[in-house]
């Protein structure tokens, strides 16, 4: 399946939760529905929360991949 | 407006609530909030708000502080008995939050000032010590249409209600008039615990802020009654008065009224009664 094109990024290395899930829940609040959203997070403990808080505001994480010692997910605003 | 990356940080936990995030914050940002007295109710009231970041705070009080106050008006400390407790409470709140606009009405209100005080505000909260400030309040709030928090306290008790004029029950819905002067409780006999002063006037900052939110359900047509020494809260139904002598539909007062000082003593000691 082709990646859609993100309509909004953040590269969220080095920001800590819970700063990392609020700027993401920020940048989502200007999108339209359907928009997508890339961002850039840390493993661990970024990775363990930001994914399950952007799920339970009800946005749809369409993809994630490793890169080097980050994560790069798109999430679809809902 | 956008957030700067200081105000995400210092809001960060509460933008991140459902019903908050960023179009929430801006909306607390841009709020204006009229807190009366800034007593046991008004001090912790305001102190939330400020950390909120509600946009314009106005003090009402024209007390100095005394020693007494100090067990629970918490935005006063020992350094500032003597000075008037609206620079006080100014000091504090700034303190706590510098982005905060806090503006001094170092008056008492009465029939003549009240309504340009409170014309610039959105929200109004009632954090007065005596049944004139309380009448006049309501009148003017429900006179001019201004939702207004309610609390009254008095020994281990407090209560709460929001009043919004034209959708709910006002204060005289409950108490058409206010007590003859034998049945108010003398200042001693009033006596005050500091935490049901900090425990309602916290509950009057959650009912500005769910309006400001326009979320939740506010406490409209509902009177919370906390008791401390039973740790319990109840709630009490209150209708709106068809005969209500200043928010019916053939209302018997309809300019505002200075009733007299039930209490000789309320500057020096405080008489929260209700
Ligand atoms: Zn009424």
């Amino acid at each position: 399946m082709e990646e859609k094109k993100p309509d909004a990024n953040l590269d969220l290395r080095g920001v800590v939760c819970p700063i990392n899930f609020v700027k993401t829940k920020l940048k989502l609040e200007e999108l339209n529905n359907g928009q997508i959203l890339e961002i850039i997070i840390d493993a661990g403990e970024p990775m363990a929360n930001v994914p399950r808080s952007i799920k339970e505001e009800g946005h749809k994480i369409v993809k994630v991949d490793k890169v080097d010692n980050h994560f790069r997910l798109l999430i679809e605003k809902a | 407006m956008a957030l700067t990356n200081e105000q995400i940080e210092r809001y960060s936990r509460q933008i991140i609530l459902p019903n908050v995030g960023g179009k929430g914050q801006d909306k607390i940002l841009k709020s204006r909030v009229l807190v009366i007295g800034t007593g046991g109710l008004g001090a912790p009231c305001s102190f939330y708000l400020a950390a909120a970041g509600v946009g314009k705070i106005g003090l009402v009080d024209s007390d100095k502080v005394e020693l007494n106050n100090l067990q629970r008006q918490i935005v006063h400390t020992t350094a500032d008995v003597g000075i008037p407790k609206v620079e006080s409470g100014k000091k504090r709140l700034k303190a706590l939050n510098p982005e905060v606009e806090i503006v001094t009405h170092g008056m008492r209100l009465d029939s003549s000032n009240i309504l340009d005080v409170i014309k610039e505000y959105d929200i109004v909260v009632d954090g007065s010590d005596n049944f004139p400030t309380r009448y006049l309040v309501n009148d003017a709030c429900v006179i001019s249409k201004k939702p207004l928090v309610h609390a009254g306290i008095f020994r281990y008790d407090g209560q709460i209600m929001t009043i919004l004029p034209g959708t709910g029950p006002c204060y005289r819905c409950l108490f058409p008039e206010p007590p003859p002067q034998g049945a108010v409780p003398s200042c001693q006999e009033g006596g005050i615990l500091g935490v049901v002063a900090g425990a309602l006037g916290v509950l009057q900052a959650n009912e500005v802020l769910k309006f400001v939110l326009s979320t939740g359900d506010m406490l409209v047509g509902r009177l919370l009654i906390f008791n401390a020494l039973d740790s319990t809260f109840r709630t009490v139904k209150v209708p709106r008065d068809k005969d209500c002598p200043v928010c019916s539909e053939h209302p018997k007062i309809t300019k505002l009224i200075d009733y007299q000082e039930f209490c000789n003593l309320r500057t020096k000691t405080d008489c929260s009664v209700k």
